[in-house]
């Protein structure tokens, strides 16, 4: 399959001057362009407008009345202390719950890869089969486990990211692995090396294309998640859920739910933009994600 | 007779270093092995396998989880009429969503072939999946705003609706003089019928003074005109008081874009006209008469109300249209990428054999595209299984039972109120049998791809 890229690389491409020819084409499109981005921009708009005039006209008019925008929304948005701190909650989630499976799995990967030890088949094959379990089936389970421990919220949540994301990691860093040819691991165990050096000293290095892959991955993942941040953060909320408890009174909330709504958007994006070339790939495994 | 000696000798380790090539010894448990696996196998272990067994055996216990209830749990989640709806709900997404969002996608992507700027479109089309679902589903919240001041959907809606049908500003009026005027279905007609040289006086009362068009004047009252028929259609009531009824005076309002009609005595409408800004109308009557004047109803029919999108009918429509909006650029892009593996030269042979577009796109690209198609189709699938995010967030609370789907209704069962583990449980369950095939079917897909 073609690496998933907004850019394709490969066959001829029409040049501007025969596409000028196809102009309803064109109308198409930026019809098409402004009505996709449109949902977007009446966020901004709304979040950069008072909250009463919500209720009153529509996002719209600030395009014809550009008094209304101001950042207000924003300055108040960190007053709030709930809003302001589930910010920080969301990176205190996301960053474990990416670097724990990063750990964890390129370990057992190295293992899967290079160690003899009986059952390595059946276990990947248990592995490949592990990936499909959705995570609803494991809520209820390890609520009660939690319940008996007791850990703080955020650490509930990244726990349980952290573990779901295993298989799937496990899996990517192997088929990475497999292709890193024999030859490096040879000379280093004759240079006296042991698998712990090697670990760190030259597969780590070598893995970081399939880490950065991974980790942009599953950081995204993690910070737009709703549904376990709802189950088991408590009164430590990621951003999600501290909009979504918002929500109850949307209309008299909307200024801090589209304002945080709209900050909650930047990191995702800018991961977006930064590492465009393996979002389908991630997209399509992720749909393997439990 | 050679021997190979190693020039160095092979490293001392507290284990047998296992060789990778040649003839291997039994593979056995080592310290080595197990320091890599466990950390992921414990993580594993405690977060997937057990809760996996702990979820089945959980699903035939009761809500307290003290009492074996057998499948009850199971009976229960299927006589249940708001689990029912939610998986009649999740049924009506699997018919639209994952057909619409390939389709669009499969258009867009091939349409795209043909333009430079292929990127742009596509990273526009593309955004919605980097943001969270709570962030969409705050925006179409947004969107659909009922009012049509202030929902986007609905202001489009509008102002095509009200371009088609022209409502009335006059919601509510009534005449001032009763006895002139009667009611007419859902407008008024005058009680005496007139005929050319007549001067026709309509007061009205009982609304706003908002509703009056900004370029109102004051009520002129014409002068009888032979030939023609004339009148003023106006607000009979000074602000702040004073006047007379049924008197058209300084302080009094015409009513401009008023609907005016000449009804014969067969009752068709012989001749129609809208009053100016100063209320008043005429007419040029083609014969003698004698007529009624009628104000039809629209007049008085207020303008469009804005459709419910987040109404009980509507809402699940209403969210599958904002998941389409989140999933297009997927499919589009994943597509886009399959079209690029396509040999233009394939494409360019069959329609140097003569093959139209169309044929082309139907013989050649679409079967070269299937598999990708079926991914594409099957990803979709599974993310209807599962879909959460954009009801919870989109469904306003009193309409959830109407936008209900499965992933739901194990949330507000188990986690909500009073929390029943042992039905939550069985939904899980259920849900996972659900998704397995489908998943396991993708996974094969996928690794057949490679």
């Amino acid at each position: 399959m073609a690496t998933g890229a907004l850019q394709i690389a490969g066959a001829r491409r029409p040049g501007w001057r025969k596409a000028l020819d196809s102009v309803p084409l064109h109308v198409f499109f930026i019809v098409a362009g402004v009505l996709w981005a449109l949902p977007a921009i009446g966020l901004l708009l709304t979040s950069l407008r008072p909250v009463d005039l919500f209720t009153v006209s529509g996002w719209w008019t600030a395009l014809s009345h550009p008094g209304q925008l101001s950042i207000d929304n924003y300055r108040h948005l960190f007053d709030s202390s709930l809003i302001a701190s589930s910010f920080v909650n969301s990176i205190l989630i996301a960053v474990p719950a990416t670097v724990i499976p990063v750990l964890c799995a390129t370990l057992a990967a190295y293992a899967f890869t290079w160690l003899r030890f009986p059952g390595r088949t059946a276990l990947l094959l248990v592995l490949i089969a592990l990936m499909v379990v959705p995570l609803q089936m494991a809520l209820i389970p390890v609520a009660g486990i939690y319940g008996l421990v007791s850990p703080p919220g955020i650490v509930r949540v990244f726990l349980f990211h952290a573990a779901f994301a295993l298989p799937y990691a496990t899996f990517l860093f192997r088929n990475f692995f497999i292709g890193i040819p024999h030859e490096l691991l040879e000379s280093a165990r004759m240079d006296g090396a042991n698998d712990a050096r090697i670990f760190r000293r030259i597969i780590l290095p070598l893995a970081y294309p399939a880490i950065a892959s991974f980790a942009v991955f599953q950081f995204l993942w993690v910070w737009n998640d709703l549904l376990v941040g709802l189950v088991f953060a408590g009164g430590t909320p990621p951003v999600t859920v501290a909009i979504l408890q918002q929500m109850r009174n949307f209309g008299s909330s909307v200024d801090v739910i589209s304002a945080a709504s709209f900050l909650s958007l930047i990191p995702p994006l800018i991961l977006f933009f930064a590492f465009q070339r393996y979002f389908v790939q991630g997209l399509l495994a992720g749909s393997v994600k439990g | 007779m050679s021997t190979i000696v190693p020039a160095v000798a092979p490293p001392v380790v507290e284990e047998e270093r296992p060789i990778l090539k040649g003839r291997a010894p039994a593979p056995r448990w080592n310290r080595v092995a197990i320091g890599f696996l466990a950390p992921a196998a414990i993580f594993v272990g405690i977060f997937i396998v057990y809760p996996v067994i702990a979820t089945i055996i959980r699903s035939f216990f009761n809500r307290t989880g003290e009492t074996f209830v057998g499948v009850d749990n199971y009976f229960k989640v299927f006589t249940d009429s708001r689990t029912l709806h939610a998986i009649q709900n999740n049924i009506i997404w699997l018919l639209v969503f994952p057909v619409a969002v390939t389709g669009f996608g499969v258009m867009f992507a091939v349409l795209l072939e043909r333009v430079p700027y292929r990127l742009v479109v596509r990273t526009i089309l593309f955004t919605p999946m980097a943001v969270s679902l709570l962030a969409s589903g705050v925006i179409w919240r947004i969107m659909y705003q009922q009012s049509p001041e202030t929902g986007a959907m609905n202001a489009v809606i509008a102002s095509v609706a009200n371009a088609i049908t022209h409502p009335g500003h006059y919601q509510g009026a009534r005449p001032s003089q009763p006895d002139l005027m009667q009611p007419a279905g859902d407008g008024y007609q005058m009680s005496q019928t007139v005929a050319p040289g007549d001067v026709v006086h309509m007061g009205f009362i009982g609304f706003p003074v908002s509703e009056i068009p900004a370029n109102a004047q004051d009520a002129k009252d014409p002068s009888s005109q032979s030939g023609r028929i004339v009148g003023v259609v106006w607000r009979d009531f000074i602000p702040g008081g004073g006047g007379q009824v049924g008197q058209v005076e300084p302080g009094k309002k015409g009513l401009p874009d008023m609907t005016v009609q000449l009804v014969d005595s067969k009752g068709s409408v012989a001749a129609q006209t809208q009053s100016d800004t100063a209320g008043d109308f005429s007419f040029a009557s083609t014969s003698t008469g004698p007529y009624h004047v009628v104000l039809p109803a629209q007049n008085f029919h207020p303008p469009f109300g804005g459709v419910q999108w987040l109404g009980s009918s509507l809402v699940t429509p209403a969210i599958i249209l904002a998941a389409i909006w989140v999933w297009v650029g997927f499919a589009t892009v994943t597509i886009g990428a399959g079209l690029a593996t396509i040999s233009r030269d394939l494409l360019e042979a069959a329609r140097v054999d003569g093959a139209t577009e169309l044929q082309v796109f139907r013989r050649v690209t679409v079967p070269l595209l299937s598999p990708l198609l079926i991914v594409v189709f099957i990803t979709l699938v599974i993310n209807v299984l599962k879909i959460f995010d954009l009801v919870y967030t989109i469904a306003p609370g009193s309409v959830i039972p109407d936008a209900n789907v499965i992933a739901l209704q194990l949330y507000l069962v188990a986690f909500t109120g009073l929390g029943d583990f042992g039905i939550g449980s069985a939904i899980a369950v259920f849900l996972f049998l659900l998704v397995i095939p489908v998943m396991a079917a993708n996974i094969r897909r996928f690794q057949g791809e490679g």
